[in-house]
């Protein structure tokens, strides 16, 4: 990975909507803007880094007490706006490093601040807004539930910095008496474990991976085909339903949620007769 | 005059934490009103585990019993704390997804269908990472599609406690009872200090573990609404009680505003004290509650 | 991991109910008992902790010793001691037996 963590989004987030600072009264760390992306109005939405940040834990584009009521508020605002009218876009940029791990976020309730987000990213789905999360960067854990994860459809660049999972690699080898080498090796044997993005798009979650040739440093070229892509999935997600079961019956889902697939099977002729 | 009588509750209580997730399912719905979903004998187990060289349990650590509370249609969803830390799986999240969608299903469809998720949890299962993250987000997702139509009541009891993925799960529930002994945060300790420092938080420190993420304290503070004794059946009737009070008139992952001012008037300077917190946030009234 | 298989031809005693006990968590085990299709009793074990046959055997042998049950039993074992594994299988039988 090239740039620090966060960096990406940012300047990404500035070439969508021309825009590189926080919405009046919002934290350093949230930049939320609107801007044309097609025929529509889009909402565009990135966290990112803040070394001003007030919270010491949440300044390297963590998604920390701030962001998640930042989110929540500037998603409802949309909601709010076009309760009458057409539901425009909401595209959150995902590049963040993680959940803030700190103590001041676990005293604060940090666990409702994330809810309060993701309710406010589901909501929006729910009421017919297409969410796009475009993963550029990081997308790990409760940073991910919290920003990306309600989304209708989830792109992501075809990029060596391209990881989404559960917990870092250090942590992860650190917790599982492993080394880093070791967590890699297993990877590639069992998708779901893999830090690689391509396993990841075998897993039937990712609507589509993109190959962007300067994702660090977008051109006009590039900015053009990624808008096309999001205007392509804002389009799909329009046509399609409103909950997340587009991630049951994809191609992926079928081949490696199997055994899930049949749990939900299983649950649905018993749950007729219960 | 029975002997009953002269048995002081201490004695007659019967410990809810020391039951497994299954008798702990069963105590809370009414006697004879229930069955149990793809359970053991179904046999749906992780394909994960096995090549990683770990026992997969036969219902792969959750638990679904179908059946009424109060005489109203309900399912409990528990997940067992002994098994993998109740972490979440493939199988074990499709059973607790499939489960909610069925009850919001019914729901939409005149019967008004409960649900009450028993989380003893540390999150996303490791050994099943990515399809464990995915998994969370659908939980999520169906809680929220079920919240429109039915209470969705969490309750968790210890020992391990709701932390990781799965506390934003509880975080989105119409209802959160704790124990005393149960714990609920997003990040372990051990987390937080392997990933900020034993300075930010020392996880050897009991007493700091439980006045931060204990029931009491979460309790205390409002963003969990009752605290309860470990008894089967003082649990039970808490269950009962939100069941039966329904849907709240604002669930709390929609107070934005309030919780957005209650940051920005912390003191980030220094640690937050926890029992100072309970004061700033007391709640003047359960506005949250259906009288 | 190993995957271990056990039969006992002399427990032919039709039996109608199930019975499940035990978690399959670090240290312990779980046992499902239910009638055997076959009419003699079948054992499937799957452990997490490898080279144990031979005491998977004894207990078995043990357990059979006493129990004339056609049952199937199937185990998920974490790593329990042989004496926790006669516990739960009583345990089960206790049940089937009620």
């Amino acid at each position: 990975m090239s740039l620090q963590v966060g960096l990406r989004g940012k300047a990404w987030f500035q070439v969508f909507t021309g825009k590189n600072s926080p919405m009046a009264g919002d934290p350093g760390s949230v930049l939320t803007a609107d801007a044309k992306l097609g025929e529509d109005m889009a909402r565009f939405l990135c966290v990112v880094p803040n070394p001003e940040g007030r919270f010491p834990c949440a300044r390297r584009a963590e998604v920390g007490l701030e962001e998640s009521y930042t989110l929540a508020t500037r998603i409802r605002e949309a909601i709010e706006q076009d309760k009458n009218g057409e539901k425009r876009p909401i595209i959150a940029i995902v590049d963040v490093k993680s959940q803030a791990y700190g103590r001041r976020e676990e005293t604060a309730a940090i666990f409702l601040a994330t809810a309060t987000a993701a309710d406010a990213y589901a909501s929006a789905r729910m009421k017919g807004h297409p969410v796009i999360a475009l993963v550029m960067g990081n997308a790990i854990s409760g940073g991910f539930l919290t920003h990306g994860y309600q989304a209708n459809r989830i792109l992501a660049f075809d990029d060596a910095g391209v990881v989404i999972h559960a917990m870092h690699k250090e942590a992860a080898a650190r917790i599982t008496l492993r080394t880093v080498a070791e967590l890699e090796l297993l990877g590639h044997r069992i998708a779901p474990l893999s830090y690689d993005i391509h396993d990841y798009a075998k897993l039937g979650l990712l609507h589509k991976l993109l190959h962007v040739e300067d994702p660090d440093t977008p051109s006009q070229t590039t900015l053009s085909q990624v808008q096309k892509e999001l205007i392509d999935a804002v389009a799909d997600a329009r046509a399609g339903s409103r909950d997340l079961s587009n991630r049951l019956t994809s191609e992926g889902a079928r081949g490696m949620r199997r055994v899930g697939l049949l749990a939900r099977a299983r649950m649905e002729e018993q749950w007729a007769k219960a | 005059m029975s002997t009953a009588t002269f048995i002081p509750a201490f004695v007659r209580r019967q410990s809810f934490i020391e039951l497994d997730a299954r008798a702990r399912a069963q105590s809370l719905l009414d006697p004879g009103s229930w069955r149990e979903l793809v359970g053991p004998f179904d046999r749906i187990e992780s394909p994960w585990l096995p090549e990683q060289g770990i026992a997969p349990q036969s219902d792969d650590g959750c638990v679904v019993l179908k059946g009424a509370i109060d005489g109203k249609p309900a399912v409990v969803i528990a997940l067992e704390g002994k098994f993998q830390g109740g972490s979440m799986g493939e199988v074990s999240g499709a059973k607790m997804t499939a489960a909610l969608d069925l009850a919001a299903r019914d729901s939409q469809n005149g019967k008004k269908t409960a649900a009450v998720l028993l989380l003893e949890t540390g999150g996303v299962r490791l050994q099943e990472a990515n399809l464990g993250l995915a998994v969370i987000a659908e939980v999520m997702a169906s809680i929220l599609a079920l919240r429109e139509h039915a209470p969705v009541i969490t309750v968790i009891a210890g020992t391990v406690g709701c932390f990781g993925g799965m506390s934003i799960a509880a975080g989105l529930s119409s209802y959160i009872v704790m124990t005393r002994e149960a714990r609920l945060g997003l990040n372990g300790p051990e987390v937080i200090e392997q990933e900020s420092g034993i300075e930010e938080f020392d996880s050897s420190d009991h007493a700091l573990i439980w006045a931060i993420n204990g029931g009491e304290q979460r309790v205390a503070m409002g963003v969990a609404d009752e605290l309860v004794l470990d008894d089967v059946q003082k649990i039970a009737a808490t269950v009962q009680r939100y069941v039966k009070a329904g849907l709240p008139q604002v669930h709390r992952s929609q107070q934005i505003a309030l919780y957005r001012a209650r940051i920005a008037a912390l003191d980030t300077s220094r640690q937050i004290d926890p029992l100072s917190l309970r004061e700033s946030w007391k709640e003047k009234a359960k506005e949250g509650v259906a009288q | 991991m190993e995957q271990l298989n056990f039969d006992y031809p002399s427990a032919k005693r039709r039996v109608i109910k199930k019975a499940h006990v035990g978690v399959a968590g670090s240290g312990d085990m779980e046992i499902l008992m239910q009638p055997d299709a076959t009419g003699i009793a079948h054992v499937s074990v799957l452990t997490s902790v490898n080279g144990f046959r031979s005491s998977w055997q004894a207990v078995l042998d043990r357990f059979f010793a006493k129990y004339d049950g056609a049952v199937q039993i199937d185990i998920n074992d974490a790593g329990a001691t042989p004496g926790s594994v006669m516990l739960r299988l009583e345990q089960a039988v206790e049940v089937i037996e009620s």
